[in-house]
């Protein structure tokens, strides 16, 4: 198959893209490709992931295109930045950390697409997220405790107990001071 | 116009070191992008503000306990000319992405290359570890010293829930991607390297050719990455990366025995072919060479020839690319031209 800007060398550089069904294929050999600058990746246009993106940001999450106001994003705007809802379904980027909480209620369906989850349960900042860590600890004793009164050992589960209410303690006071 | 060490030498010093299972994996790479608080991303930030995040940054590399990584050297994008850039890009010390759009962005790059920090790219903060071979966990560990030394300076936009926050989606939670370049000439020749490359994309793996997102594989050279980075710790991702990277190189060197063992002959036959157009041909594309360097790079490894290193196959990846090519002889060649000088070039590396 010959390339469809030039004609005369092999394509060897095949591209499919697929909106909402609609079909489009490219054929380029790889100077024609160069040349463009398009369909090699990481230049500016083509067919980055961030298109990809915002394929999905388009899909209503509620499936049967139910319109009331609160599954109707498209107004929402972040705050801080003033990046609205629309503007990051079309380019597939955050304007800033605050777009995050402002279209919070939105975001679970794509997290889910894209990584199959919706919560971090990685790294930790050991300045900023002390008391994130905490509360990971308490969260962690918690089900350790269930797991020791099943197996029905009081005594090791009354220290874990005891563990947990120091942790608590510790963060109410960070939290007041 | 600062001269740059970083640009003349093909090979990074790193990459001169040995490293696990070198014959297969050609090196071990892990990025971490953090942004921090209260300062919109690269791509909404103003002038001011993206210089004042380059300041910030920078203060934090004064820090002592960076020196333990190395003299770092600090070059701004916009003092670098187009090709200098490409070069960059091409040793993957810069993202395409950095070298393209960020007007305002720098890059920290220490004496033997292995680190190299990235300030407003698509985000405000990428440092990326680099490792010879098969050293995933430790350019991660790496990785994860240096991204503390800049929490302790400086705060990170992070939320509980859904961890360091990124400018795109597809990074947000870890911000962490570790990627293994792997040399799979064997399971291609058998025909196997599709039903294996399609079982790594359903456990939450990708693969891409060498440059990247969306590159083609050239050289039977493969990256092999997360794509997942919310909803699994680090250990977590590292260690999946490294449990099907260790199957891979597996089944690699199943297939090179079995080549070898029935079909000596004519797997010689091919390396010598190729052996024998890079040391003779007057013209080639870079398709074509990254091909027949694979060939020969398999037949160092197979003891079929024993008169070439590995260091000078890894030298002519780089130095057989377009970017390099123009740095050695002359700038704006024509496609037709690059072919002509790649060829001897690799005449030239073939016959030392």
């Amino acid at each position: 198959m010959l390339c469809q800007e030039c004609g005369k060398r092999p394509a060897t550089l095949h591209f499919t893209k697929i909106v909402n069904g609609e079909k489009t294929e490219f054929r380029f050999c790889e100077d024609c490709a160069r040349e463009k600058g398009e369909v090699i990746p990481g230049t500016s246009g083509g067919f980055s992931i961030h298109n990809l993106l915002s394929g999905f940001l388009d899909f209503n999450p509620n499936g049967l295109g139910q319109k009331n106001s609160h599954s109707h994003p498209q107004n929402l705007r972040c705050e801080a930045c003033g990046l609205t809802y629309a503007q990051f379904s079309k380019i597939g980027r955050f304007g800033c950390s605050s777009c995050y909480k402002y279209f919070n209620n939105h975001l679970d369906p794509l997290f889910k697409r894209v990584h199959g989850n919706t919560v971090h349960v990685g790294k930790i900042p050991k300045r900023a997220g002390k008391h994130i860590q905490t509360k990971r600890k308490i969260e962690d004793l918690r089900q350790t405790l269930q797991n020791r009164i099943q197996q029905e050992e009081f005594e090791e589960a009354a220290a874990i107990r005891d563990q947990i209410r120091e942790l608590e303690k510790n963060i109410s006071t960070e939290q007041e001071g | 116009m600062t001269s740059l060490k970083f640009t003349e030498q093909p090979l990074s010093e790193w990459m001169s070191r040995e490293g696990n299972e070198s014959s297969i994996v050609i090196s071990s790479r892990v990025r971490i992008a953090r942004n921090l608080s209260e300062q919109p991303f690269p791509m909404l930030a103003t002038n001011q503000q993206l210089e004042n995040i380059l300041n910030q940054l920078q203060e934090v590399l004064q820090d002592s306990c960076v020196e333990v990584y190395g003299k770092l050297y600090s070059v701004h994008l916009d003092e670098l000319n187009e090709l200098d850039k490409r070069v960059l890009v091409e040793k993957h010390l810069i993202s395409p992405n950095l070298a393209n759009d960020a007007e305002h962005g720098a890059v920290f790059i220490n004496e033997d290359e292995s680190l190299s920090i990235m300030v407003n790219e698509e985000d405000h903060l990428r440092i990326q570890c680099l490792f010879p071979g098969f050293q995933i966990q430790e350019a991660w560990d790496r990785a994860s010293e240096i991204d503390d030394i800049f929490e302790a300076h400086v705060n990170y936009a992070f939320d509980d829930h859904r961890g360091f926050l990124t400018s795109c989606p597809t990074n947000v939670g870890t911000g962490l991607r570790a990627s293994v370049m792997m040399h799979l000439p064997a399971l291609a020749l058998t025909g196997q390297i599709n039903r294996i490359l399609s079982a790594v994309s359903q456990v939450g793996l990708t693969v891409r050719g060498i440059y990247g997102e969306g590159s083609e594989a050239m050289g039977n050279l493969f990256q092999i990455s997360n794509q997942i980075t919310l909803g699994q710790n680090e250990d977590e991702i590292i260690e999946n990366l490294y449990g099907v990277v260790l199957q891979i190189i597996e089944h690699e060197k199943t297939a090179r025995e079995s080549l070898l063992s029935e079909s000596r002959l004519r797997m010689t036959d091919r390396v010598m072919r190729s052996y024998g157009i890079l040391s003779h041909a007057a013209i080639i594309e870079s398709k074509e060479a990254a091909q027949r360097l694979s060939d020969v790079r398999l037949g160092v490894d197979l003891g079929i020839i024993d008169h070439l290193s590995a260091k000078v196959l890894n030298e002519l990846n780089v130095m057989t690319q377009p970017g390099f090519l123009q740095k050695v002889y002359h700038e704006n060649m024509a496609p037709s031209e690059r072919d002509m000088y790649r060829a001897k070039l690799i005449r030239e590396k073939m016959r030392n």
